[in-house]
Parts: C-alpha cells; sequence; structure tokens
C-alpha cells in the first residue's frame, strides 16, 4: 500500500520533475496501442497501454488523481519494451517518462522488507561489482557440476519455487569456473589485416554466466577485423537499475564506464547484448542535465554499436558461412530494436549462412516477456507473454532460435523447456551460431 | 459515482470483473484521440454478450445514466468522450469473427473485432473489404460503423456504410432489433441500417453486423505526381476523373505538409513545388497498366514537373512513404495537433486549399493541409499547443471559417471523423435549423431518455461553443 503521505510526497515530485512537454507531445491516437504486449495480453485493458501509462502520468502531475496502488500497477506492469514508441508519429520518449515515473515512485515509497532486500542484493550487491557477480557465478558453476544440482533436481526440492523459477533453473546455461571468470583478456589483436579498433563493452551477465558468448563475440570481431581492447575498469551498465527506478545509481555507473573507455581511442564500443545496448545508447539522455558529463554521455553514446550491425558494416557477410541444413528464426531484442534501431542487420547475417533456411516468425518484434527482472517479478503476464511467442516459434518450424540479448535468451529457453520441446529446438546467441558457421565452414574436410 | 444498488446490478449482469471504478480505470477511460476532451465516467463495463448488453442498457435507461460505447478510443471528434458521465460500454469479449460466408460473399463481426483483423482474415480467403481507415490497425469495427469511417481507397469504393448489409443492434429500451440481412435487394420497411451506420452511439448498441465483401483485385500500382501550382494539381484530379477513371487511392500534400515531411523524413522531395499528388489503381493486370500509363499522360498533360510511375512494390511503398509520414511529420513540430476534415465537392479542391491557407495567414495560426483529393476531404491540420490559451482561441476561429467556407462550397463540417462533442457547435452549418429539429426527432423516438452518448451531434444550444476541458 502506499500510504497517503507517500502519494503526496510522489504527486509533488511528479509536479517537480516530470517532462511536461514530453507528456503534452503524447496526441492519444492510440496507435501505440496495437503493440504493446501488456495491452494485447490484459485483454485491450487501456490501464495496460502507453497511451494509458501515459495519461495517468499526466493526470498525477495535473492533480487530476492521486498516485495511488493503480497507478503503480499500471505503471509496474510495463515491460518497458518500447515498442511503442518507433510506431509513435509524435516521436514521444516513452521509456524515459517511464523511467522517470518509477524512479519517483520507488524512491518515495516504503517497498516491503522481502522485495527491499531482493532490490538490494540485486542493485546495489551484485550488479554494480564484477568482482561478486562472478562469485555468484562461480557458485553456481559448483552448484552444477558438484552434483548438487542433480541431487536437487533428484529431491525435489525445486518444486518449492514458483513454476518458472524452477524451469529457469534448469536452462541456465553450464557456466565457467571461477579461474575461468577471472582470467579474462583485457586486449586482443585482429587475426585478418586489420580495419577497425573496437573496445568491447563485456557486461556483467554476459562476462560470467555466457562467458563462452564473449569469448565468441570477440573472436568475429578478430576475424572480421578488428583490435579489442576491453577495459578492465568497466561497470554494469546500470539498465536494470535504471528501468526499476533506481536512476541515481545507473548514473554513478555510467559515469564509471564513460572513464573507463573514453581513452582507449577506439572507433566503437562494442555490446552483444541489446539490452546493455541501448542503456548505454541512452547515456546522453540519463546525464543530460549534468554539467560536467553532459558532453562526455553524448561522445559515449554515439561509440554505442550492436555487433550484429559492426559486423555487417566489416563485411563479415560475406565470408564464407555454413551450418548443416536447418531452419534458422530471429527473435527481436525489443531494446536493439526500438532503442537502437538494429533489426535488419542480425537477418541480413543469417541469411548469409548457407544451409541456413531463415524463416521469420510472425511478430518476431513482439518482447517476449523476460524484460530484466519483469519474468521473476511479473511472472504470470511474463509466461501469458511467452505462451504466445512460443506458439509463433512452432508456427516456423525452426530448430534454432537466434537472439540477441541474455534476458531473451534465457527467456526462450525457459518457453523451450515449458514446452516441452528441449530435444527438438535449441535458443542460441546469434554470435554462437555465427562462430559455429565461420568454424563448421573451415573445419577439414572429413572431420 | 453510481450508487451501490446500481452497481450490484451492473456486477450480477456482467460479473465482477467486468465492472471497474478504480480512480486509475475511469481517468484511462476518460478521453479519446481528440485534443482538449477529457471527462471522467462513472464506470467502466464490459458485456460478454448481446443479451448482456440488452440488460445493462435496460438498467441504465431505468436509473437514466448515460452510456458511452467505446472501441479503440481513436475518435477524432470526441465522440467517445463521456462528457457528461455515466458508462464506458466495451467491447473486449466481442471480437469475434462470426462467419465468413463464401457463397453469399458476406462477413459477420462482432463490434470489438479490430478492423485489420477483419482485412487479414477475408484476405486469406481470396476476399477484399476495401474501407482502410487510417486507424485501421487498432480500430474497432464498432467503432467504424458507428462513425461511418472512410479511408484511403474511397474514391473508388466507398466507405464503411457502403458495406453494411445487416445489423443486430440493442436498442436503448433493451430491445434487440435485426435490420437487413444477406440480402442483395430488401425494401421490407424503413432501412434502419443506413441510419444506424454513422449515428454515433446515439441510438443504440450495434451488437453484430453483417459486411459484403467483394473478390480481391488482381494487382495494383502506383504513382507520383509533383506540381508547382495547386490549381493544376486540382485541374488533374478533375481531367483524370473526367476521363472516366476512378482510381483506388487519389491523395494530396499541400506545401506547408510537404515542406515539414521532407524536413522529417528526407525522401528527396523538392520544397519549392506546390503540391504533390500519389494515385493509386487495382484491378486486372493490362488495365492497371492502361490506367496508370493515361493517368501519368493526363498528369503531364496537367503540367506536373515530374511525375514518378513506382516499378515494383519496394518503388510503390518508398512513394507512399510522403503520404504515410504526414501525420508523423506534423505531429513532432509542436505538442498540440489539431486534425480537421472538412470536406468539399472534389472540383473545389483547389479553391478550398487555397481559403484554408488564407485563412490560417488571417488568423495568424500553423496549418498543413493534406488528403483524400479524389473525394474532396481534406485534413486541414493545425499545429499549436493547448496551453497557449490565446493561441487556441484563434486555432477555434480560424476552424469555424473554414467549416464556415466548406459549406458555402457546397461541402459538410466533417467528412469521415464525425460530429462528436467537439463539432456539434457547427452542426446547423450544414443542416440547419430545420435539418437538426428532424434529425433530434429521430433521437427523440429511439431514446426518450437521452441516455445514448449524450452530449454529442447536438449541442446544447445551437450556436453556444462547447466548453473544453483541458
Amino acid at each position: 500500500m502506499i500510504t497517503k503521505q507517500e502519494r503526496q510526497r510522489i504527486q509533488t515530485e511528479f509536479q517537480e520533475k516530470m517532462d511536461y512537454d514530453e507528456l503534452l507531445n503524447c496526441m492519444r491516437c492510440g496507435f501505440c496501442l496495437p503493440s504493446c504486449p501488456t495491452y494485447i495480453e490484459s485483454g485491450y485493458d487501456e490501464a495496460h497501454s502507453p497511451r494509458g501509462r501515459i495519461a495517468l502520468m499526466k493526470a498525477v502531475v495535473d492533480g487530476d488523481i492521486e498516485p495511488d496502488d493503480d497507478v503503480k500497477r499500471s505503471l509496474d506492469m510495463c515491460l518497458g519494451c518500447r515498442a511503442c514508441e518507433p510506431v509513435c508519429p509524435s516521436g514521444v520518449n516513452y521509456g524515459h517518462l517511464l523511467e522517470q515515473a518509477r524512479d519517483i515512485i520507488y524512491q518515495n515509497h516504503d517497498l516491503s522488507a522481502t522485495t527491499k532486500a531482493i532490490r538490494n542484493i540485486a542493485f546495489k550487491g551484485l550488479f554494480p561489482n564484477q568482482g561478486r557477480m562472478r562469485t555468484m557465478t562461480g557458485l553456481l558453476g559448483f552448484y552444477q557440476r558438484s552434483g548438487l544440482q542433480k541431487a536437487a533436481r533428484l529431491t525435489g526440492i525445486m518444486k518449492i519455487l514458483p513454476d518458472n523459477l524452477a524451469t529457469m533453473e534448469k536452462v541456465l546455461p553450464e557456466v565457467p569456473s571461477l579461474k575461468q571468470l577471472k582470467n579474462r583478456p583485457d586486449h586482443l589483436p585482429s587475426l585478418v589485416p586489420q580495419k577497425k579498433k573496437a573496445a568491447f563493452f563485456s557486461g556483467c551477465l554476459m562476462d560470467s554466466m555466457f562467458m563462452s558468448t564473449n569469448d565468441a563475440t570477440m573472436k568475429l570481431l578478430q576475424y572480421a577485423g578488428c583490435e579489442i581492447v576491453i577495459p578492465d575498469s568497466q561497470a554494469c551498465c546500470g539498465a536494470l537499475h535504471g528501468h526499476s527506478g533506481e536512476k541515481q545509481q545507473a548514473k554513478e555507473l555510467a559515469k564509471r564506464n564513460i572513464i573507463a573507455f573514453e581513452d582507449t581511442g577506439a572507433d566503437y564500443i562494442i555490446t552483444n547484448a541489446g539490452g546493455c545496448g541501448a542503456f548505454l545508447h541512452d547515456y546522453d539522455h540519463l546525464l543530460k542535465d549534468d554539467p560536467a558529463w553532459a558532453e562526455r554521455g553524448k561522445d559515449f553514446a554515439a561509440k554505442i554499436k550492436d555487433i550484429s550491425s559492426v559486423l555487417v558494416e566489416l563485411g563479415f557477410d560475406e565470408l564464407p558461412l555454413q551450418l548443416p541444413d536447418q531452419v534458422v528464426t530471429y527473435q527481436d531484442s525489443c531494446h536493439l530494436k526500438n532503442v537502437q534501431k538494429t533489426f535488419l542487420e542480425p537477418r541480413q547475417l543469417l541469411h548469409a549462412i548457407d544451409g541456413v533456411q531463415y524463416v521469420e516468425m510472425n511478430d518476431a518484434d513482439r518482447c517476449c516477456g523476460s524484460a530484466g527482472i519483469y519474468n521473476i517479478v511479473e511472472s504470470e503476464m511474463s509466461m501469458q507473454i511467452l505462451d504466445y511467442k512460443m506458439k509463433q516459434v512452432e508456427t516456423t518450424q525452426a530448430k534454432t532460435i537466434a537472439t540477441a540479448n541474455p534476458g531473451c535468451l534465457l527467456q526462450m529457453k525457459l518457453g523451450i523447456e515449458r514446452e516441452g520441446l528441449s530435444d527438438t529446438i535449441r535458443a542460441v546467441h546469434i554470435v554462437d551460431l555465427l562462430l559455429e558457421a565461420y568454424e563448421y565452414t573451415r573445419q577439414p574436410v572429413g572431420s | 459515482m453510481l450508487n451501490d444498488k446500481v452497481k450490484h446490478e451492473l456486477i450480477s449482469i456482467v460479473g465482477a470483473d467486468n465492472v471497474q471504478d478504480s480512480r486509475a480505470s475511469l481517468l484511462v477511460y476518460s478521453y479519446d484521440a481528440t485534443p482538449q476532451f477529457q471527462s471522467m465516467p462513472d464506470a467502466v463495463v464490459a458485456p460478454r454478450n448481446t443479451d448482456e448488453v440488452a440488460e445493462v442498457l435496460k438498467l441504465c435507461n431505468e436509473h437514466h445514466i448515460p452510456v458511452v460505447p467505446r472501441g479503440s478510443g481513436t475518435n477524432l471528434s470526441a465522440g467517445t468522450t463521456p462528457v457528461e458521465g455515466g458508462i464506458v460500454l466495451l467491447f473486449k469479449h466481442m471480437q469475434d469473427i462470426v462467419e465468413i460466408d463464401e457463397e453469399n460473399l458476406t462477413v459477420t463481426v462482432q463490434p470489438g473485432l479490430i478492423t485489420l483483423d477483419l482485412i487479414n482474415a477475408v484476405e486469406a480467403r481470396g476476399l477484399f473489404y476495401p474501407p482502410d481507415p487510417s486507424s485501421m490497425k487498432i480500430s474497432t469495427m464498432g467503432g467504424n460503423l458507428n462513425e461511418n469511417s472512410g479511408g484511403l481507397r474511397g474514391l473508388k469504393y466507398g466507405v464503411t456504410r457502403d458495406y453494411v448489409m445487416g445489423l443486430e443492434v440493442v436498442l436503448p429500451n433493451g430491445d434487440i432489433i435485426h435490420t437487413g440481412g444477406k440480402l442483395a435487394k430488401d425494401v421490407a420497411g424503413y432501412d434502419l441500417t443506413r441510419l444506424f451506420v454513422g449515428s454515433e452511439g446515439t441510438l443504440g448498441v450495434i451488437t453484430e453486423a453483417t459486411m459484403k465483401l467483394v473478390p480481391m483485385p488482381e494487382t495494383k500500382k502506383t504513382i507520383l505526381a509533383l506540381y508547382e501550382d495547386i490549381e493544376a494539381a486540382a485541374e488533374a484530379v478533375s481531367s483524370i476523373i473526367a476521363h472516366r477513371i476512378i482510381p483506388t487511392t487519389l491523395e494530396f500534400l499541400d506545401r506547408p505538409t510537404l515542406k515539414v515531411v521532407e524536413e522529417y523524413a528526407q525522401i528527396g522531395l523538392p520544397t519549392d513545388i506546390e503540391a504533390v499528388l500519389l494515385i493509386e489503381q487495382d484491378g486486372p493486370q493490362e488495365v492497371v497498366d492502361h490506367d496508370i500509363e493515361k493517368i501519368a499522360a493526363l498528369c503531364r498533360d496537367n503540367q506536373a514537373i515530374r511525375v514518378d510511375v513506382a516499378k515494383s512494390e519496394l518503388e510503390a511503398d518508398a512513394l507512399r512513404t510522403a503520404r504515410r509520414t504526414a501525420l508523423s511529420a506534423l505531429a513532432r513540430l509542436k505538442p498540440t495537433t489539431i486534425l480537421e476534415d472538412a470536406t468539399v465537392p472534389r472540383s473545389k479542391i483547389a479553391e478550398m486549399v487555397r481559403a484554408i491557407n488564407d485563412i490560417a495567414r488571417e488568423y495568424k495560426v500553423d496549418i498543413c493541409t493534406f488528403g483524400h483529393a479524389g473525394d474532396g476531404n481534406l485534413h486541414p491540420t493545425c499545429l499549436t499547443d493547448v496551453r497557449n490559451k490565446e493561441e487556441i482561441h484563434r486555432v477555434e476561429q480560424a476552424f469555424e471559417a473554414i467549416f464556415h467556407q466548406a459549406v458555402e462550397l457546397g461541402g459538410t463540417i466533417t467528412g469521415e471523423h464525425g460530429v462528436g462533442a467537439m463539432k456539434s457547435p457547427y452542426l446547423h452549418l450544414k443542416l440547419g435549423d430545420e435539418g437538426i429539429a428532424a434529425m433530434k426527432g429521430i433521437k427523440q423516438a429511439f431514446d426518450p431518455n437521452n441516455i445514448m452518448n449524450p452530449g454529442k451531434m447536438f449541442a446544447k444550444s445551437e450556436r453556444k461553443r462547447v466548453v473544453v476541458h483541458t
């Protein structure tokens, strides 16, 4: 429950901090409605649409309604996929409005003790700290390798977890050992005549749980003609914080990253996680009111590029690439598409692989329901969205689902597991598939 | 606020899940796509079938509670804004295609069905439903029927009205009536089907509709013609029709619109020209080829400075970009975008566009005009800011002048957006007092307690301005 006092504080801050021009910029045409997954899955409930949420934010500022639990519910239900932005005739920056509104609510509302504890561990303890992230992942690796995982599954202890968490546990990738996690390169040469210098943003989840995907990304860059620097002092991008109403922490992380990358002299800063990429791409907006950082944020943001976009730019899709015959489909990363506007390049790369029959899935650009920690905190809606997604996947008859973001990848794995299809369909990060194709083409004949 | 007794009776009819009255849920149904109109309803009710609609109406009629039927809320004349409170009626449980009848070429739908879902479903069977309002991705059939929506293909194929064959309607007293049917000919009694189409939810609630389908055209082609002179563009339009060619689409953009479109989309349009025509024709391949060739020649004869014929679907799409991005480009310039739809006989297009530009200058407001030149339906679009009260006043004066001008040229105050609450003060311009009296008589006969969408169509006092909420 939001108390009376909290409501007053939130309302005052809405009036002080919300961008009223942007709220007015919404002309309520409703063109965003068909692109909003929660509007559709809620059975066309306007309170769960972008237009409805903007109307609620504006009404709080105008004093027409109080920021009560229903208003918070409406904002909490948003995936933050930002699919409403490209279709908006007025170009409303919905994502920025949502972040600001959530920040005000969460900074002024006393959460329950459990929720607070979870948020603290995730936002303050774990994600900003790569060392702890490594330790956690190391522990997970120990759990997986020691036989504990098997024992846990046999004893049925997983059954006490909510359904989707228990399934999630099954689909987590086999993670590297602590030693492997600590031994990361900070510089790699190009393996062909060098074309560009790239700085690699390794990401916290990507550089621990999905370390092999990061390795694959760097190999692809080396094959494509990039010298790579990987600044050791880089931090978490801050997306999880920014999207969940912890804006101040996000800003601190942004500054650490700007310092880490500023002097690398790289042509681009490469990411392989659509979610991180979009948030890094938005640093200029995040720091716009901080005179000492605004310009540096802009320079940083201008260099952000997704791996698929760089590979196409450097002509990687013209190299010989081959895989055993299979149908492949692609699930867009919402933020890669809606914020970074990168959606043609991954498809172009998949089309370039001999043996791959690319089949576009219906509504490929609709969110899969992963959305940061959304699939844990709003699991019912998330699973409803995932069920729809899996139906579309099955229609393509794909054997491989390529993704471009760790959250989407895990969610697709979860979907496959839930549908009982783990023997016939696999979900992979697109860079892993590309490396597979590159190496398959170059394996010795007969092997 | 509804009293508890009424609320409980509503819940007993439609179930507790389908009656909402929290502040947040009322707020999100307090508006539609019309700037400057907002008003809270007392409850939001979602009946699950026709019988429940009838029960709800009977209850509201007894207690004199206003009922506002609402689809997706894309209305541009405040037609779905609950200006007098009451109940907003949703159709989220009534979204089915009841039947596609391939023998009689009809489709029967529920009001909550999204227009594009209908179009896709019939096209999958090689059939064609032509009305295509710009909002078709999200607009509902119930909304299209009540507003008699038009669209880009209206010139050749007509509007929603031309495809309605039969309706199931719940009257305010709870009676359920059926009008028309799957019949090519039917003169049994008054044509109530036509009366309900475009009635803006003021007479009853449409709960099912049977629509006519036509065979899918074999192919289509697109051309874009540029003009240095509005007259020449308008003459080209007249000349095409005079040569007995009826294109599917004949769209027009004026110079102020072109300028912002080019600034926004940067697609290489010259900004020193006065007008652009986007023309499409569909039908059998030979006919389309012949018509397009003829149209291109007629455009050149009428002083087009450039005519581009699309060679592929991809190129056609590039040409359509100009028209499609018009609204986006305009909407980005100022916080408030007011889209009007004054309509004149197509022979008066040039005169009307010039008059609009003169009026914009006179009242010192920004108005860009684009629209469906082929059917004389223009969209003068005003870019303004609701916070600037003084400017908003001038905008209202300018639009009033535009309505007067349209009617003077033999046109109307609204071609496809409806009267709603926004244009009710101007209805007398088109109908005269006698016309309004006749319509009020019809309203009185169907809805004596004035529960159906009150405050729409007829202004409270004929010549007084509607009070605007901001």
